[in-house]
């Protein structure tokens, strides 16, 4: 089985998942400070700053991309409701 | 007696100015609104007709069922074919529910929205094919010798929300914002009756929530030239309108200002305590916390407080950790009230935790811990669990816990690593 491992620099915690697995998953567990609302990339709650890694995560659908400007998102924001780790090392914050 | 001043209660619309007329609707029998506001004064839906050389805009319409009040206001100081533009400040339904009807009236007007209105208008008007303009802080559009420009003021109290201003007439329309449920037909503030409470009621409960967005928002319109304040409910402010904005700076802003240094966090710690238990593991987690360097750290029992006057506290805190017997399964109601107050004020990302005591099965830790979750603050480790009467052990345990927290409010934990490879395997392997 595929593994990838992220980082939430906000609390300084390291996490081994498999590969596939939604960000926001982790970091309900861990207690990071992304934070969510609706968990569908409607809302916007948990807009999060990719630090490492952007390349590791799955590519944004039309849906989140469109949220992501409705929400003056920057360039290395993604919604850790949307983005699955695919492999590798990514890093991430509360944006 | 339906408890809305009535004076020369016509269908006819009201000037605000030679060109801007009060299109809106009264409802004074109103009592409660959106389930969670009370009103002893009804309301009024506040909709406005800008009339330019060359066109007129509907700002805002009115609740459904009072669409005739609308219309009927409306014919009054516009023919239908002269509505180039229609402009929503805010989708809720008590503004937008003579919307559709307007729009088959008048389908040459365009329809301007928030940027950030774009997903819900969707939803609420179930066209897909609906066209409309986004437009955002700075835009304006022109009716000929009038300007209607743009303020975008998100989540006053929608994600939505936005004010609108007349610019030749230094009138802000200002949707929710200024607002109050207030129902007195003379309509505006140096005619009606004292609404004061019921201006104050309606930031507590409707505009707290957001309260940094109440200052960028104020950053934004403390910039205008004001003659008045028009908002979507209750009374029209034409009298020192920048006194009810000076108001709500002096709401958003911190009431007392805490006595701590800029190194320093608030840790509150709240308990509830049966037998004593609870209250012992309290005890032991203050202390520990409080000894982290830069923490202050402070406990309370909840048998002995008014939970809403906690809020206030909550508000400016940086953790909050909870403690509560199990009784019948639940955490016990204190701590439920406590929990619910803090939906008036904005809690997210800040260090949450839960402990207790209990007899049999246990519950109450968990459920405290998945209610913060919910309200969006982070609860990064383990609530803390102890059968009946703590032993030695268990109290050392709760100073570790306590000194944890401490550390993690500091931001002081050192780098930690977890494998979940197995426990979510399941969820993603094929």
């Amino acid at each position: 089985m595929a593994k990838a491992t992220v980082t939430f620099e906000d609390i300084n915690v390291t996490v081994t998942v498999p590969a596939g697995t939604r960000i926001i998953e982790i970091s309900e567990k861990v207690g990071a400070g992304i934070t969510f609302g609706c968990r569908e990339g409607d809302c916007g709650t948990c807009l999060m700053k990719v630090t490492e890694g952007w390349n590791n995560l799955s590519e944004p659908s039309v849906l989140e991309d469109k949220i992501l400007r409705e929400n003056f998102a920057g360039k290395h924001n993604r919604l850790a409701c949307q983005a699955q780790v695919l492999g590798g090392e990514v890093k991430v914050r509360p944006a | 007696m339906n408890g809305c001043v009535q004076e020369n209660v016509t269908s006819a619309p009201v000037a605000l100015s030679e060109r801007i007329h009060w299109v809106g609707a009264f409802d004074p029998q109103l009592r409660t609104f959106d389930i969670i506001l009370k009103t002893a004064n009804g309301t009024t839906y506040n909709a406005y007709a800008v009339r330019g050389s060359a066109g007129v805009a509907i700002v805002d319409t009115v609740k459904e069922e009072f669409a005739n009040d609308f219309f009927t206001r409306l014919e009054q100081v516009a023919e239908y074919r002269e509505i180039t533009a229609i402009v929503l400040n805010h989708l809720e339904p008590d503004h937008t529910g003579a919307l559709p009807e307007l729009m088959r009236r008048a389908p040459q007007a365009r329809l301007y929205v928030s940027f950030m209105a774009q997903v819900m208008i969707k939803a609420l008007l179930k066209q897909d094919a609906l066209e409309y303009i986004a437009v955002n802080t700075g835009d304006s559009i022109s009716l000929g010798d009038r300007t209607l420009s743009f303020l975008h003021t998100p989540y006053l109290h929608w994600p939505d929300t936005q004010c609108t201003y007349v610019e030749e007439e230094q009138a802000l329309l200002s949707g929710d914002v200024f607002g109050c449920h207030f129902c007195d037909t003379r309509l505006f503030n140096d005619r009606v009756g004292d609404f004061r409470f019921s201006f104050e009621y309606y930031y507590a409960h409707i505009m707290r929530p957001f309260r940094k967005q109440v200052i960028d928002a104020l950053q934004l319109i403390e910039k205008l030239d004001l003659s008045m304040i028009a908002p979507a409910h209750g009374p029209i402010l034409r009298d020192q309108p920048q006194n009810y904005v000076a108001r709500y700076r002096e709401l958003a802003s911190p009431r007392l200002k805490r006595d701590v240094a800029a190194n320093e966090k608030t840790l509150l710690i709240f308990y509830i305590s049966a037998y004593g238990n609870t209250a012992r593991m309290a005890a032991a987690i203050y202390e520990a916390a409080h000894q982290v360097s830069g923490v202050r750290a402070s406990l309370y029992d909840l048998a002995g407080g008014d939970t809403e006057s906690f809020a206030d506290m909550l508000e400016e805190a940086d953790g909050l950790i909870l403690g509560s017997p199990t009784i019948n399964g639940d955490a016990v109601k204190p701590v439920w009230d406590l929990l619910s107050s803090l939906a008036v004020i904005n809690v997210t990302g800040k260090l949450g935790a839960a402990f207790g005591s209990f007899g049999w099965s246990g519950e109450a830790v968990r459920l405290i811990e998945d209610r913060l979750r919910g309200l969006k603050l982070r609860v990064p480790m383990q609530g803390l669990r102890v059968k009946l009467i703590p032993t030695p052990e268990e109290i050392e345990s709760c100073r570790e816990f306590g000194r944890s927290l401490g550390e993690e409010l500091m931001g002081n934990q050192s780098a930690r690593t977890f494998d979940f490879t197995e426990e979510l395997k399941s969820s993603y392997s094929t």
